[in-house]
């Protein structure tokens, strides 16, 4: 019988995306699964976020420093026709915490470290090293996905905080430029308006933004196939699918956060 | 002995494998058509075959890394399809796998791909005895030199012998070899032959190797199993299932030494 007759639910790619989607509910059970139970691999999670921290940190503090001076540039006009530049630390300030530096780490970190992930642990499936743990009584899912998730989570968060100091930075630097304003001056009026609920949200959104580049690096390349296309395929497609969930929780992050501060 | 297709099924207790009536399709193709076959114990079981007639497959079933569709699958007293978890990991301590391609960690050097499963495995090792057991495992593939080297830094039989390493480590009783001489040259070839022989002597392993190199099988086995479109053609010594006038057999053979 040819494949061609292989009778489907409902149709091809619509099966297809369903089991995609029960594939990836099982492997984020699993991790929730692994990731609270013995034994825990404290080094190799430091070693990650090490790896994590290391590797996106240059275009972090270059892509940050850049923001904060550009976004001072282009609200400069608009703040000047109402003789208001005076509010610029102030809204400098709200758009990097509140929205800014979360969203361009996770970008930065979704291009740098979910695609080497992806690639990594593609790479492993398709030369067989993750089968080569598995049979000398290792747990690779644990050593090696739940390792990376774990410090994806924790290292993100850390690097959007840098990364919102940074573009401060360079806000100040253009600032500075125009008005001579203190380096104190310039962080007491950006932070008057910056409210708990502002870095509680950016952080939480952060934590889920890691989790995300995490899950779904580890997810493309642990079930990685066919050779070395599938290689470059499972790191495509953590790029593309973690920057996508990354565009909606942001949305709903904020949606949730404006909930709240409305009440 | 003479055996006839794949009823080799010897009456003896020693057997450290024993697999009987086993198939293993993967959606329309049927890989496994319902084989048996007993490794006993202290012997070298060569499983010769055209590429693609499941005998990767096979012994991927013997550690659980895949699950058979059908059949019993024993190793050392064991059904291996009905462990999980930590007893499964137990029998796998006792199987040594050595992969086609090596499957060494890119990441780690010589010595962190040996060190890796001792650490992972038993944690109240002292730093003294695992690079004592690191150090031994490598004086026995002969390549005590390359401690430091990354895998990227060895040459093909190089790999092959440290991905052997990696599994004596562990003091396995049973030792699959998965295709241990291909894409290698003839003196290599020999080499590793030699050290499929050596670990025999030496650690008193059972091994079953996958391979379709007839030199390998001649040399290294005790008896050699034909897999043939699923299922076991002849099983026996090299001269039996040499000397046999099935078709398919001789033009395996013939085709092998053509080649």
């Amino acid at each position: 019988m040819g494949t061609g007759s292989k009778k489907f639910l409902l149709s091809k790619g619509l099966d297809n995306y369903f089991i995609g989607v029960y594939n990836a509910y099982k492997f984020i059970g699993r991790f929730f699964k692994e990731a609270f139970k013995s034994p825990f691999h404290f080094r190799e999670i430091i070693n990650q976020c090490f790896e994590i921290g290391l590797k996106a940190l240059p275009l972090i503090t270059l892509t940050g420093f850049i923001t904060g001076i550009v976004f001072t540039k282009q609200s400069r006009p608009s703040l000047e026709t109402f003789g208001a530049t005076s509010w610029l630390p102030s809204l400098i300030s709200i758009a990097i915490l509140r929205a800014l530096a979360s969203l361009v780490t996770a970008l930065i970190c979704s291009g740098k470290v979910g695609s080497s992930i992806g690639a990594e642990l593609g790479s492993m499936r398709v030369t067989e090293q993750i089968d080569a743990m598995e049979v000398s009584a290792i747990n690779p899912f644990k050593f090696l996905v739940t390792t990376r998730v774990l410090a994806t989570t924790i290292t993100v968060p850390i690097l959007a905080l840098y990364c919102g100091f940074v573009a401060l930075l360079g806000s100040f630097v253009n600032i500075n430029a125009h008005e001579a304003t203190s380096f104190i001056s310039f962080f007491e009026h950006g932070f008057d308006t910056i409210t708990f609920l502002d870095i509680f949200t950016s952080v939480t959104k952060s934590i889920f933004f890691g989790f995300t580049i995490g899950i779904v690096g580890c997810y493309k390349g642990y079930n990685a196939s066919s050779g070395t296309v599938g290689v470059g395929r499972a790191a495509n497609q953590a790029v593309v699918l973690s920057m996508f969930l990354v565009f909606i929780e942001e949305v709903v992050i904020v949606q949730v956060s404006n909930w709240i501060r409305l009440y | 002995m003479q055996s006839d297709n794949h009823n080799d099924i010897i009456d003896r207790d020693d057997a450290v494998i024993s697999i009987r009536g086993l198939y293993k399709s993967f959606g329309a193709l049927d890989v496994l058509k319902g084989i048996d076959l007993d490794l006993h114990k202290g012997e070298n079981v060569a499983v010769l075959g055209r590429s693609g007639t499941g005998k990767s497959v096979l012994i991927k079933i013997l550690v659980g890394l895949l699950m058979p569709d059908a059949g019993k699958v024993n190793v050392l007293g064991q059904e291996v399809d009905k462990l999980k978890g930590k007893e499964l990991d137990a029998l796998r301590l006792k199987i040594g796998f050595s992969f086609q391609n090596s499957a060494l960690y890119d990441s780690m050097d010589v010595r962190r791909n040996l060190e890796f499963p001792l650490r992972m495995n038993f944690k109240s090792l002292t730093k003294k005895e695992i690079d004592k057991a690191v150090e031994e495992v490598l004086d026995a593939v002969g390549l005590l030199d390359k401690i430091n080297q990354l895998p990227s830094d060895l040459s093909g039989g190089q790999k092959k012998r440290i991905g052997i390493a990696r599994t004596l480590i562990l003091k396995p009783e049973i030792m699959l070899y998965d295709e241990p001489t291909s894409g290698l040259d003839p003196i290599t070839s020999v080499e590793i032959n030699d050290l499929i022989n050596d670990v025999q002597r030496r650690y008193h392993t059972s091994s079953i190797i996958i391979t379709h190199d007839l030199t390998c099988a001649k040399v290294t086995a005790n008896r050699v199993a034909i897999l043939l479109d699923g299922a076991f053609l002849k099983v026996g010594t090299f001269a039996d299932v040499f000397a046999t006038k099935e078709e398919r057999i001789q033009s395996f053979f013939n085709y092998n030494f053509i080649t």
